[in-house]
């Protein structure tokens, strides 16, 4: 059939956090090898956390990502705690839940707004897009600020955050603040609401295709702290249990490191949350996901981009509640007590599951690190729904067509290169 | 000491002779978190009046690719830490006429710079992280972009803030060169009015030896400043280290608070290195 052979150079792509690439080969309509070549240059963070003590791990932690650096300080300090026979006190949880708010709220605003957005609306990015749909971007700005303007409540800044602490916070929030930006967050409500039945009117592309989903399941709340790790093929484990199924290895072409469990590839993330523990959402977001009449489980990547949506509308209400709730006479921290350990940490961050484990010393001084981004887990799946996707679309379709479809559909999963060390050039091979 | 060096104003004076007002910028990615590009990209409805200021033909995180296009100002965010890092910045100074290096990273060489003290070189580690290390091409150090090509202006912080950021764009805007404060942070901690943690609480504050421009986040917590905008101008780190060990902090612990975010810069280091010695 085809018998030409074209190569397609798209450097760095666009709209997403870090670099990559994307190299495909093609014969007869049929895709033979795909690629996603990742050149994040290494930056050996666990090497750093060895010999440092509880305080510099938040501290360095948090430079792993400047999108989501919360997510790391609260993915560390519970491992930290659990290793040094620590339990932070109901109040702190409930802080530290708040601060998360934040940064799911500022995480999925821009997302959706400014990095997904313009390829469905038809831009080149945001900027371009201001112009015409002036609205729409205004409201992601708006919603971005107030998440960051939550985690500033806890941390003085939301990019690298400094009041987090083993054990708690460094203080809690000034109650005049916490008032001013729970005023903000009710008259935000009416937006995050919208977001919803707008991301649901999308014209998103149907794209069914069979996947694992992987999440935190919390007993009661929609889980984004703490749980236990789940899947939808009856994967039910403790945190500290976790490297028993996930496996990471390292691939040729890529500096990021992929996770599988049990050898296969599965997916992290809102829509893998979304599938999981939708029925944890508040009464006023399932009723709003409803009258969307989106059907859950969603076997369609294109749906993350509606369930970034639900969490916004969930996280903005959670943050009403639990600002509603303080109760600032208690303690922001329990006093910090170290020994010798092995402590784990899961959280999920706005990318989808995270998992730290350290093993510290008797100082509290780390022994040794291990980090598992959300991007590394989802790397083996983002080359399952490329292979399915393109073939799906049609490899007929010009070069510069392929390569928007297959950024498309990476950006769904919001990779945070970063993180993963690790994002996107594309090159067709066709024979 | 002059504010303005004689370089920087070769620079503005090539920025000043553009062509059209309005001027055309770059913000390039090297080895980095991307937390200091979220200056601009968290900066809300002034990212919007911003991209009315000026043509932004470069920024990848934001959407605009243009990698190789000449631009005005270039902004650079991370580090130099593989051997094609150290060509592209190369081929970004000859497409730019004003540099800034944006944040810890591309102006001190950042967290990732402490892989420069390892003295088994960076294999050693990427030999302990990834199972199959020949694929990984990595430079033994991550440097400061002022290592490898000329910077017209260095803005400090991991990370930097808008507001300096948006400070300094003004100002290149009226054509005039920005102005950096490079005091130390504890006079913007004694205007603010903090109970000074080092005096009142005995803990071994950074605040002293480190450039200011962060806003006192660290005492405005009760915490210790961890230095994430680097040294001051003619910091007395030798002093700052005598009273971290009059606190009681063993020297091994002093030398840990000058080897942190910006471990590579050249009062942290030789500081770091002196108590390290006695370690």
């Amino acid at each position: 059939m085809e018998n030409r052979d074209i190569r397609i150079e798209v450097p760095v792509l666009a709209r997403v956090e870090g670099e990559g690439a994307l190299e495909l080969t093609a014969s007869d309509g049929r895709i033979e090898t795909l690629r996603l070549r990742i050149f994040e240059p290494p930056r050996y963070f666990e090497k750093f956390l060895e010999g440092r003590g509880p305080q510099e791990v938040l501290d360095i932690v948090a430079r792993i990502c400047g999108i989501c650096p919360v997510a790391y300080q609260m993915t560390a300090v519970q491992a930290l705690e659990q290793a040094f026979g620590m339990q932070a006190s109901p109040y702190v949880t409930q802080l530290r839940r708040l601060m998360y708010c934040g940064e799911w709220l500022q995480s999925h605003a821009l997302h959706i707004h400014l990095l997904a957005l313009p390829d469905f609306l038809g831009f080149e990015n945001a900027i371009a897009m201001a112009g015409k749909h002036p609205d729409a971007v205004r409201r992601g700005l708006r919603l971005q600020r107030l998440g960051n303007e939550l985690i500033r409540l806890f941390g003085g800044r939301s990019v690298h955050p400094v009041g987090m602490r083993v054990g708690g916070f460094h203080r809690a929030p000034y109650p005049d603040r916490a008032a001013a930006v729970l005023k903000e967050l009710r008259s935000a409500l009416a937006d995050a609401e919208a977001m919803v039945a707008f991301t649901a009117s999308l014209d998103l592309p149907d794209d069914e295709q069979d996947f694992v989903s992987v999440a935190l399941r919390h007993e009661n709340e929609y889980a984004m702290y703490s749980g236990r790790i789940v899947s939808d093929r009856g994967l039910d484990l403790r945190v500290e249990d976790y490297l028993e199924r996930f496996q990471e290895s390292h691939v040729a072409h890529s500096t990021a490191l992929y996770a599988h469990l049990d050898g296969q590839p599965y997916l992290v993330g809102p829509l893998a949350r979304l599938n999981l523990n939708h029925d944890r959402l508040s009464p006023p977001v399932k009723a709003a996901l409803e009258a969307t009449g989106l059907h859950l489980p969603s076997r369609n990547m294109f749906h993350s981009v509606i369930a970034r949506a639900v969490e916004i509308h969930e996280v903005v209400l959670e943050a009403i509640r639990l600002i509603e709730d303080l109760n600032n006479d208690e303690p922001a921290a329990v006093p910090l007590t170290v020994k010798a350990g092995v402590g784990c940490g899961a959280t999920e961050a706005p990318r989808g599951l995270l998992w730290h484990r350290y093993e510290v010393d008797a100082a509290g001084k780390v022994i040794s690190a291990q980090i598992v981004p959300p991007t590394a887990q989802n790397q083996a799946r983002i080359e399952d729904d490329l292979k399915c996707s393109l073939e799906a679309f049609g490899l007929h379709n010009d070069d510069d067509a392929l390569r928007l479809r297959g950024e498309t559909v990476i950006r769904n999963y919001d990779p945070c290169i970063s993180c993963a060390t690790h994002f996107l050039k594309v090159r067709v091979e066709r024979r | 000491m002059p504010i303005v060096s004689r370089n920087q104003t070769d620079a503005l004076e090539r920025l000043n002779a553009r062509e059209n007002p309005r001027p055309r910028i770059a913000v390039h990615k090297f080895s980095s978190c991307d937390g200091c590009q979220l200056a601009f990209i968290n900066a809300g409805e002034a990212l919007l009046e911003f991209a009315q200021l000026v043509d932004i033909v470069h920024f990848a995180e934001a959407g605009p690719m243009d990698p190789e296009a000449a631009v005005d100002i270039a902004f650079v965010e991370g580090s130099i830490s593989t051997p094609d890092e150290a060509e592209r910045i190369r081929a970004v100074r000859k497409n730019s006429r004003f540099l800034v290096s944006l944040g810890a990273c591309a102006t001190s060489g950042g967290l990732q710079a402490l892989r420069n003290f390892n003295v088994d070189g960076a294999k050693a580690w990427t030999e302990a992280i990834y199972a199959q290390p020949e694929f990984i091409d990595s430079l033994d150090t991550a440097t400061p972009v002022a290592e490898h090509v000329k910077v017209d202006l260095e803005l400090w912080g991991c990370p930097v803030n808008a507001r300096q950021v948006f400070q300094a764009v003004r100002q290149l805007l009226f054509g005039v060169a920005p102005v950096v404060d490079k005091d130390k942070l504890c006079v913007e901690c004694k205007r603010q009015q903090h109970v000074c943690v080092l005096v009142a609480k005995g803990i071994p504050c950074m605040g002293p030896v480190t450039h200011t421009g962060c806003g006192a986040l660290c005492p405005a917590f009760g915490r210790d400043c961890y230095a994430c905008f680097g040294p001051a101008e003619n910091p007395n780190t030798a002093s700052l280290s005598r009273r971290f060990e009059g606190l009681g902090l063993l020297p091994e612990a002093v030398a840990q608070r000058f080897h942190l975010i910006n471990s590579h810069a050249p009062a942290f280091r030789t500081e770091w290195l002196a108590w390290k010695e006695r370690s």
